[in-house]
Protein backbone atom coordinates (compact mmCIF):
# COMPACT_ATOMS: atom_id res chain seq x y z
CA UNK A 1 0.00 0.00 0.00
CA UNK A 2 2.75 2.29 0.91
CA UNK A 3 4.57 1.65 -2.48
CA UNK A 4 1.22 2.32 -4.30
CA UNK A 5 0.96 6.15 -2.16
CA UNK A 6 5.05 6.57 -2.90
CA UNK A 7 4.60 5.89 -6.82
CA UNK A 8 1.28 7.98 -6.97
CA UNK A 9 2.53 11.43 -5.50
CA UNK A 10 5.91 10.18 -7.14
CA UNK A 11 3.89 10.44 -10.53
CA UNK A 12 2.35 13.77 -9.68
CA UNK A 13 5.01 15.63 -8.24
CA UNK A 14 8.81 14.21 -9.03
CA UNK A 15 8.28 12.62 -13.02
CA UNK A 16 5.71 15.22 -14.09
CA UNK A 17 4.51 14.39 -17.42
CA UNK A 18 4.74 18.13 -18.03
CA UNK A 19 7.26 19.45 -16.37
CA UNK A 20 9.64 16.89 -16.39
CA UNK A 21 8.96 14.82 -19.55
CA UNK A 22 7.16 17.52 -22.08
CA UNK A 23 4.45 15.29 -22.59
CA UNK A 24 1.21 15.98 -24.02
CA UNK A 25 2.39 20.03 -24.52
CA UNK A 26 0.46 20.15 -27.50
CA UNK A 27 -2.74 20.41 -25.87
CA UNK A 28 -1.11 22.12 -22.96
CA UNK A 29 -0.07 24.87 -25.06
CA UNK A 30 -3.58 24.92 -27.34
CA UNK A 31 -5.78 24.62 -23.93
CA UNK A 32 -4.58 26.73 -21.32
CA UNK A 33 -6.56 30.04 -22.49
CA UNK A 34 -9.13 29.93 -19.60
CA UNK A 35 -9.04 27.53 -16.28
CA UNK A 36 -12.72 26.44 -17.36
CA UNK A 37 -12.11 24.07 -20.61
CA UNK A 38 -8.40 23.48 -19.32
CA UNK A 39 -10.31 21.81 -16.12
CA UNK A 40 -12.40 19.55 -18.81
CA UNK A 41 -9.11 18.33 -20.37
CA UNK A 42 -7.06 17.43 -17.18
CA UNK A 43 -10.35 15.78 -16.15
CA UNK A 44 -10.56 13.92 -19.52
CA UNK A 45 -6.75 13.01 -19.05
CA UNK A 46 -7.08 11.66 -15.49
CA UNK A 47 -9.42 9.45 -16.69
CA UNK A 48 -7.83 8.02 -19.87
CA UNK A 49 -4.49 7.64 -18.17
CA UNK A 50 -6.29 5.98 -15.27
CA UNK A 51 -7.65 3.37 -17.67
CA UNK A 52 -5.48 2.87 -20.39
CA UNK A 53 -1.92 2.50 -19.00
CA UNK A 54 -3.32 -0.82 -16.97
CA UNK A 55 -4.49 -1.90 -19.79
CA UNK A 56 -1.86 -1.62 -21.87
CA UNK A 57 -0.35 -2.81 -18.88
CA UNK A 58 -2.19 -6.27 -19.09
CA UNK A 59 -1.91 -6.32 -22.91
CA UNK A 60 1.94 -5.61 -22.49
CA UNK A 61 2.27 -8.57 -19.53
CA UNK A 62 0.19 -11.62 -21.63
CA UNK A 63 0.70 -10.50 -24.95
CA UNK A 64 3.76 -8.32 -26.09
CA UNK A 65 7.04 -9.45 -23.43
CA UNK A 66 9.50 -12.41 -24.32
CA UNK A 67 7.67 -15.40 -23.14
CA UNK A 68 4.52 -13.85 -22.36
CA UNK A 69 2.17 -16.03 -24.74
CA UNK A 70 3.71 -19.14 -22.39
CA UNK A 71 0.06 -18.71 -20.43
CA UNK A 72 -1.42 -20.34 -23.98
CA UNK A 73 1.00 -23.40 -24.78
CA UNK A 74 4.47 -23.99 -23.74
CA UNK A 75 6.10 -24.21 -27.23
CA UNK A 76 4.82 -19.94 -27.58
CA UNK A 77 7.21 -19.47 -24.76
CA UNK A 78 10.32 -18.15 -26.88
CA UNK A 79 7.62 -15.73 -28.68
CA UNK A 80 9.03 -12.31 -28.86
CA UNK A 81 6.15 -9.67 -30.17
CA UNK A 82 7.42 -6.09 -27.96
CA UNK A 83 7.92 -4.71 -31.77
CA UNK A 84 4.47 -4.46 -31.55
CA UNK A 85 4.11 -2.59 -28.91
CA UNK A 86 3.71 0.85 -30.20
CA UNK A 87 0.67 -0.07 -32.66
CA UNK A 88 -1.27 -2.36 -29.84
CA UNK A 89 -0.89 0.77 -27.83
CA UNK A 90 -2.15 2.92 -30.08
CA UNK A 91 -5.00 0.86 -30.64
CA UNK A 92 -5.90 0.54 -27.24
CA UNK A 93 -5.76 4.24 -26.59
CA UNK A 94 -7.93 5.03 -29.20
CA UNK A 95 -10.38 2.57 -29.17
CA UNK A 96 -10.40 2.88 -24.80
CA UNK A 97 -11.27 6.43 -25.87
CA UNK A 98 -14.12 5.70 -27.94
CA UNK A 99 -15.22 4.04 -25.52
CA UNK A 100 -14.77 6.21 -22.80
CA UNK A 101 -16.70 9.04 -25.01
CA UNK A 102 -19.56 6.51 -25.17
CA UNK A 103 -19.89 5.96 -21.85
CA UNK A 104 -19.67 9.24 -20.79
CA UNK A 105 -22.29 10.26 -23.61
CA UNK A 106 -24.12 7.46 -22.17
CA UNK A 107 -24.13 7.86 -18.43
CA UNK A 108 -23.20 11.76 -18.01
CA UNK A 109 -24.44 14.00 -20.55
CA UNK A 110 -23.88 17.14 -19.10
CA UNK A 111 -20.06 15.78 -18.18
CA UNK A 112 -19.85 15.08 -21.80
CA UNK A 113 -21.14 18.53 -23.25
CA UNK A 114 -18.54 20.30 -21.27
CA UNK A 115 -15.75 18.04 -22.24
CA UNK A 116 -17.12 18.22 -26.10
CA UNK A 117 -14.08 18.41 -28.57
CA UNK A 118 -11.50 17.37 -26.00
CA UNK A 119 -12.58 14.07 -25.42
CA UNK A 120 -11.28 12.63 -29.38
CA UNK A 121 -8.04 14.74 -29.24
CA UNK A 122 -7.15 13.18 -26.24
CA UNK A 123 -6.18 9.98 -28.45
CA UNK A 124 -2.92 11.98 -29.82
CA UNK A 125 -2.52 13.44 -26.37
CA UNK A 126 1.68 11.87 -26.41
CA UNK A 127 0.83 12.18 -22.38
CA UNK A 128 -1.37 8.97 -22.88
CA UNK A 129 1.10 7.19 -25.34
CA UNK A 130 3.77 8.29 -23.02
CA UNK A 131 2.59 6.67 -19.96
CA UNK A 132 1.69 3.44 -21.16
CA UNK A 133 5.73 3.34 -23.32
CA UNK A 134 6.57 4.44 -19.06
CA UNK A 135 5.11 1.95 -17.68
CA UNK A 136 6.60 -0.83 -20.31
CA UNK A 137 9.74 0.80 -19.77
CA UNK A 138 10.20 0.98 -15.79
CA UNK A 139 8.32 -2.55 -15.58
CA UNK A 140 5.60 -2.47 -12.79
CA UNK A 141 5.45 -5.18 -10.63
CA UNK A 142 1.92 -5.65 -10.90
CA UNK A 143 -1.35 -3.75 -11.76
CA UNK A 144 -2.31 -1.85 -9.30
CA UNK A 145 0.97 0.07 -9.12
CA UNK A 146 0.32 0.51 -13.08
CA UNK A 147 -2.67 2.11 -11.91
CA UNK A 148 -1.60 4.35 -9.49
CA UNK A 149 0.94 5.44 -11.66
CA UNK A 150 -1.70 5.89 -14.58
CA UNK A 151 -4.04 8.08 -12.20
CA UNK A 152 -0.86 10.04 -10.81
CA UNK A 153 0.14 11.08 -13.91
CA UNK A 154 -2.95 12.09 -15.30
CA UNK A 155 -3.69 13.89 -11.90
CA UNK A 156 0.05 15.73 -12.40
CA UNK A 157 -1.03 16.88 -15.73
CA UNK A 158 -4.10 18.30 -14.54
CA UNK A 159 -2.47 20.47 -11.61
CA UNK A 160 -0.07 21.71 -14.84
CA UNK A 161 -2.74 22.47 -17.14
CA UNK A 162 -4.38 24.15 -14.16
CA UNK A 163 -1.90 25.77 -13.49
CA UNK A 164 -0.75 27.54 -16.33
CA UNK A 165 -4.24 28.62 -17.35
CA UNK A 166 -4.58 30.40 -14.00
CA UNK A 167 -1.25 32.37 -14.92
CA UNK A 168 -2.25 32.99 -18.65
CA UNK A 169 -5.62 34.46 -17.39
CA UNK A 170 -4.15 36.86 -15.78
CA UNK A 171 -1.07 37.39 -17.77
CA UNK A 172 -3.07 39.29 -19.99
CA UNK A 173 -3.10 42.17 -17.88
CA UNK A 174 0.63 42.70 -17.91
CA UNK A 175 2.72 44.67 -20.00
CA UNK A 176 4.56 41.38 -21.72
CA UNK A 177 6.98 42.22 -24.77
CA UNK A 178 4.63 42.29 -28.49
CA UNK A 179 6.77 39.68 -29.56
CA UNK A 180 6.95 37.49 -26.25
CA UNK A 181 3.11 37.35 -26.20
CA UNK A 182 0.96 34.17 -26.34
CA UNK A 183 3.24 31.46 -27.13
CA UNK A 184 6.62 32.63 -26.07
CA UNK A 185 5.82 33.98 -22.24
CA UNK A 186 3.56 30.94 -21.82
CA UNK A 187 7.21 28.83 -22.76
CA UNK A 188 8.62 30.64 -20.48
CA UNK A 189 6.28 31.25 -17.43
CA UNK A 190 6.59 27.11 -17.63
CA UNK A 191 9.71 26.63 -17.81
CA UNK A 192 9.79 28.59 -14.34
CA UNK A 193 7.40 26.41 -12.95
CA UNK A 194 9.21 23.13 -14.20
CA UNK A 195 12.06 25.03 -11.94
CA UNK A 196 9.69 25.45 -8.83
CA UNK A 197 8.20 21.83 -9.59
CA UNK A 198 12.27 20.95 -9.90
CA UNK A 199 12.39 20.86 -6.03
CA UNK A 200 10.45 17.85 -5.33
CA UNK A 201 13.08 15.77 -6.82
CA UNK A 202 14.42 13.71 -4.16
CA UNK A 203 11.62 12.69 -2.43
CA UNK A 204 11.02 9.82 -0.95
CA UNK A 205 8.22 8.32 0.55
CA UNK B 1 2.01 15.64 -71.02
CA UNK B 2 3.37 19.30 -71.82
CA UNK B 3 0.82 21.07 -69.39
CA UNK B 4 2.08 19.23 -66.50
CA UNK B 5 3.57 21.03 -63.44
CA UNK B 6 7.72 21.49 -63.38
CA UNK B 7 8.39 19.04 -60.15
CA UNK B 8 10.55 22.31 -58.65
CA UNK B 9 8.01 24.80 -59.80
CA UNK B 10 7.61 28.36 -57.63
CA UNK B 11 4.35 26.60 -55.96
CA UNK B 12 6.25 23.49 -54.80
CA UNK B 13 9.44 25.30 -53.81
CA UNK B 14 7.09 27.03 -51.50
CA UNK B 15 6.01 23.84 -50.19
CA UNK B 16 9.52 23.17 -48.84
CA UNK B 17 10.09 26.30 -47.96
CA UNK B 18 7.68 28.07 -45.80
CA UNK B 19 7.96 25.89 -42.98
CA UNK B 20 11.33 26.73 -42.45
CA UNK B 21 10.01 30.29 -41.39
CA UNK B 22 7.02 31.39 -41.27
CA UNK B 23 4.97 28.18 -40.73
CA UNK B 24 7.33 26.62 -38.75
CA UNK B 25 5.69 23.87 -37.20
CA UNK B 26 7.26 24.56 -33.63
CA UNK B 27 7.24 28.12 -33.22
CA UNK B 28 4.46 29.26 -35.30
CA UNK B 29 1.91 26.37 -35.34
CA UNK B 30 2.88 25.10 -32.20
CA UNK B 31 3.13 21.37 -33.20
CA UNK B 32 5.08 18.65 -31.93
CA UNK B 33 6.29 20.50 -29.20
CA UNK B 34 6.92 17.30 -27.25
CA UNK B 35 9.55 15.49 -28.33
CA UNK B 36 11.53 19.02 -29.27
CA UNK B 37 11.94 19.59 -25.92
CA UNK B 38 12.50 16.26 -24.28
CA UNK B 39 15.44 15.42 -26.66
CA UNK B 40 17.93 18.07 -27.17
CA UNK B 41 19.69 17.63 -24.29
CA UNK B 42 22.91 16.74 -26.84
CA UNK B 43 23.15 17.58 -30.73
CA UNK B 44 23.55 13.93 -31.70
CA UNK B 45 20.24 12.55 -30.25
CA UNK B 46 18.30 15.79 -31.81
CA UNK B 47 19.48 14.80 -35.39
CA UNK B 48 19.09 11.45 -35.10
CA UNK B 49 14.97 12.55 -34.06
CA UNK B 50 15.25 15.05 -37.32
CA UNK B 51 16.20 12.06 -39.58
CA UNK B 52 13.44 9.52 -38.34
CA UNK B 53 10.86 12.42 -38.03
CA UNK B 54 11.76 13.60 -41.64
CA UNK B 55 11.59 10.14 -42.55
CA UNK B 56 8.24 9.18 -40.97
CA UNK B 57 6.74 12.37 -41.91
CA UNK B 58 7.66 12.05 -45.80
CA UNK B 59 6.58 8.71 -46.51
CA UNK B 60 3.69 8.51 -44.45
CA UNK B 61 2.59 11.93 -46.35
CA UNK B 62 2.95 9.95 -49.29
CA UNK B 63 0.93 7.23 -48.45
CA UNK B 64 -2.07 8.79 -47.06
CA UNK B 65 -1.87 11.14 -49.60
CA UNK B 66 -2.12 7.95 -52.57
CA UNK B 67 -4.74 6.55 -50.23
CA UNK B 68 -6.85 9.56 -49.85
CA UNK B 69 -8.98 8.41 -52.28
CA UNK B 70 -10.34 5.64 -50.45
CA UNK B 71 -10.11 6.13 -46.91
CA UNK B 72 -14.04 6.75 -45.45
CA UNK B 73 -13.74 10.39 -43.23
CA UNK B 74 -15.16 8.23 -40.33
CA UNK B 75 -12.29 5.93 -39.83
CA UNK B 76 -9.00 8.14 -41.29
CA UNK B 77 -8.19 8.76 -37.84
CA UNK B 78 -7.77 5.01 -37.08
CA UNK B 79 -5.97 4.73 -40.60
CA UNK B 80 -3.64 7.74 -40.24
CA UNK B 81 -2.41 5.87 -37.08
CA UNK B 82 -2.09 2.58 -38.66
CA UNK B 83 0.44 4.14 -41.28
CA UNK B 84 2.09 6.02 -38.53
CA UNK B 85 2.37 3.61 -36.46
CA UNK B 86 4.13 1.09 -39.17
CA UNK B 87 6.37 3.58 -40.22
CA UNK B 88 7.29 4.23 -36.60
CA UNK B 89 8.16 0.04 -36.12
CA UNK B 90 10.25 0.10 -38.74
CA UNK B 91 11.92 3.51 -37.55
CA UNK B 92 12.52 2.03 -34.40
CA UNK B 93 14.09 -0.95 -35.66
CA UNK B 94 16.05 0.91 -38.17
CA UNK B 95 17.70 2.56 -34.83
CA UNK B 96 18.04 -0.52 -32.86
CA UNK B 97 19.95 -2.27 -35.40
CA UNK B 98 22.68 0.92 -36.29
CA UNK B 99 22.18 3.25 -33.52
CA UNK B 100 21.82 0.92 -30.62
CA UNK B 101 22.98 4.08 -28.02
CA UNK B 102 21.47 7.04 -29.65
CA UNK B 103 17.95 4.78 -29.97
CA UNK B 104 18.35 3.69 -26.14
CA UNK B 105 18.67 7.96 -24.97
CA UNK B 106 15.88 8.58 -26.87
CA UNK B 107 14.13 5.56 -25.29
CA UNK B 108 10.02 6.29 -25.06
CA UNK B 109 10.85 9.58 -27.45
CA UNK B 110 11.05 7.45 -30.65
CA UNK B 111 7.76 5.92 -30.11
CA UNK B 112 5.90 9.13 -29.48
CA UNK B 113 6.42 10.32 -33.30
CA UNK B 114 3.03 8.20 -33.43
CA UNK B 115 1.38 11.26 -31.34
CA UNK B 116 3.76 13.63 -32.38
CA UNK B 117 0.85 16.36 -33.62
CA UNK B 118 3.44 17.37 -36.58
CA UNK B 119 2.81 14.47 -38.62
CA UNK B 120 -1.19 14.00 -37.84
CA UNK B 121 -1.53 17.93 -38.05
CA UNK B 122 0.16 17.42 -41.86
CA UNK B 123 -1.66 14.29 -42.46
CA UNK B 124 -4.88 16.25 -41.68
CA UNK B 125 -4.27 19.62 -43.20
CA UNK B 126 -2.23 18.82 -46.57
CA UNK B 127 -1.39 15.08 -47.62
CA UNK B 128 -5.74 14.28 -47.36
CA UNK B 129 -6.27 16.87 -50.22
CA UNK B 130 -3.34 16.67 -52.08
CA UNK B 131 -1.43 14.67 -54.60
CA UNK B 132 1.56 12.74 -53.75
CA UNK B 133 4.53 14.70 -54.78
CA UNK B 134 3.44 17.70 -53.52
CA UNK B 135 2.36 16.44 -50.20
CA UNK B 136 5.79 14.43 -50.25
CA UNK B 137 7.81 18.01 -49.90
CA UNK B 138 5.53 19.06 -47.32
CA UNK B 139 6.32 16.40 -45.50
CA UNK B 140 10.01 17.11 -45.83
CA UNK B 141 9.53 20.56 -45.17
CA UNK B 142 7.88 20.25 -42.48
CA UNK B 143 9.32 17.83 -40.89
CA UNK B 144 12.53 19.95 -41.82
CA UNK B 145 11.17 23.10 -40.18
CA UNK B 146 10.83 21.06 -37.06
CA UNK B 147 14.06 19.51 -37.40
CA UNK B 148 16.20 22.92 -37.70
CA UNK B 149 14.44 24.12 -34.20
CA UNK B 150 15.65 20.98 -32.64
CA UNK B 151 18.94 21.51 -33.89
CA UNK B 152 19.34 25.38 -32.66
CA UNK B 153 17.37 24.44 -29.38
CA UNK B 154 20.33 21.16 -28.68
CA UNK B 155 22.90 23.43 -29.86
CA UNK B 156 22.68 25.74 -27.55
CA UNK B 157 21.84 23.28 -24.69
CA UNK B 158 24.91 20.68 -25.80
CA UNK B 159 27.08 23.98 -26.09
CA UNK B 160 26.12 26.08 -22.45
CA UNK B 161 25.05 23.04 -20.39
CA UNK B 162 27.87 21.21 -21.04
CA UNK B 163 30.55 22.80 -22.94
CA UNK B 164 30.51 20.66 -26.16
CA UNK B 165 28.95 20.36 -29.37
CA UNK B 166 28.39 16.53 -31.21
CA UNK B 167 30.36 15.43 -27.82
CA UNK B 168 33.77 16.83 -28.84
CA UNK B 169 34.68 19.65 -26.07
CA UNK B 170 34.61 23.12 -27.35
CA UNK B 171 34.62 25.47 -24.07
CA UNK B 172 38.92 25.03 -23.28
CA UNK B 173 39.90 23.78 -20.30
CA UNK B 174 41.42 27.43 -19.11
CA UNK B 175 38.23 28.83 -18.71
CA UNK B 176 36.88 25.93 -16.38
CA UNK B 177 40.28 26.99 -14.37
CA UNK B 178 39.30 30.72 -14.45
CA UNK B 179 35.86 29.39 -13.10
CA UNK B 180 33.81 29.35 -15.96
CA UNK B 181 31.15 27.18 -14.96
CA UNK B 182 28.56 24.85 -17.67
CA UNK B 183 24.85 25.87 -16.77
CA UNK B 184 23.86 23.07 -15.50
CA UNK B 185 20.13 24.53 -16.01
CA UNK B 186 20.29 23.85 -19.76
CA UNK B 187 20.59 20.16 -19.13
CA UNK B 188 17.53 19.93 -16.99
CA UNK B 189 13.63 20.50 -18.66
CA UNK B 190 13.13 23.67 -17.70
CA UNK B 191 16.09 24.84 -19.33
CA UNK B 192 14.76 23.84 -22.59
CA UNK B 193 11.40 25.52 -22.45
CA UNK B 194 13.34 28.96 -21.64
CA UNK B 195 15.35 28.34 -24.87
CA UNK B 196 12.39 27.62 -27.39
CA UNK B 197 10.58 30.69 -25.40
CA UNK B 198 13.88 33.08 -26.49
CA UNK B 199 13.58 31.99 -30.03
CA UNK B 200 10.21 32.46 -30.11
CA UNK B 201 11.07 35.85 -29.02
CA UNK B 202 14.40 36.40 -31.49
CA UNK B 203 11.60 35.08 -34.76
CA UNK B 204 8.56 37.23 -33.82
CA UNK B 205 10.80 40.71 -32.98
CA UNK B 206 12.33 40.08 -37.01
CA UNK B 207 8.88 39.98 -38.57
CA UNK B 208 6.24 41.59 -36.74
CA UNK B 209 3.21 39.84 -38.50
CA UNK B 210 3.85 36.86 -36.59
CA UNK B 211 3.21 38.75 -32.87
CA UNK B 212 0.11 37.87 -31.16
CA UNK B 213 -2.65 39.87 -30.19
CA UNK B 214 -2.88 39.52 -26.37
Amino acid sequence: MENLISIFVKSIFVDNMIFAYFLGMCSYLAVSKTVKTSVGLGVAVIFVLGITVPVDYLLNKYLLVPGALSWLSPELADVDLSFLSFIMFIAVIASMVQLVEMVIEKFSPALYSSLGIFLPLIAVNCAILGGSLFMQERDYANIAEATSFGLGSGVGWFLAIVGIAAIREKIRYSNVPAPLRGLGITFIITGLMGIAFMSFMGIKL
Amino acid sequence: MSNREPLFSAKNRRLLTTPLGKENPITIQVLGICSALAVTVKLEPAFVMTISVIAVLAIGNVLISLLRKTIAPRIRIIVQLVVIASLVILVDQVLKAFVYDVSKQLSVFVGLIITNCIIMGRFEAFAMSNKPWPSFLDGVGNAAGYGIILIIVAFFRELLGSGSIWGYQVVPEVFYDWGYKDNGLMILPPGALIVIGIIIWVQRSRDKSLVEEN
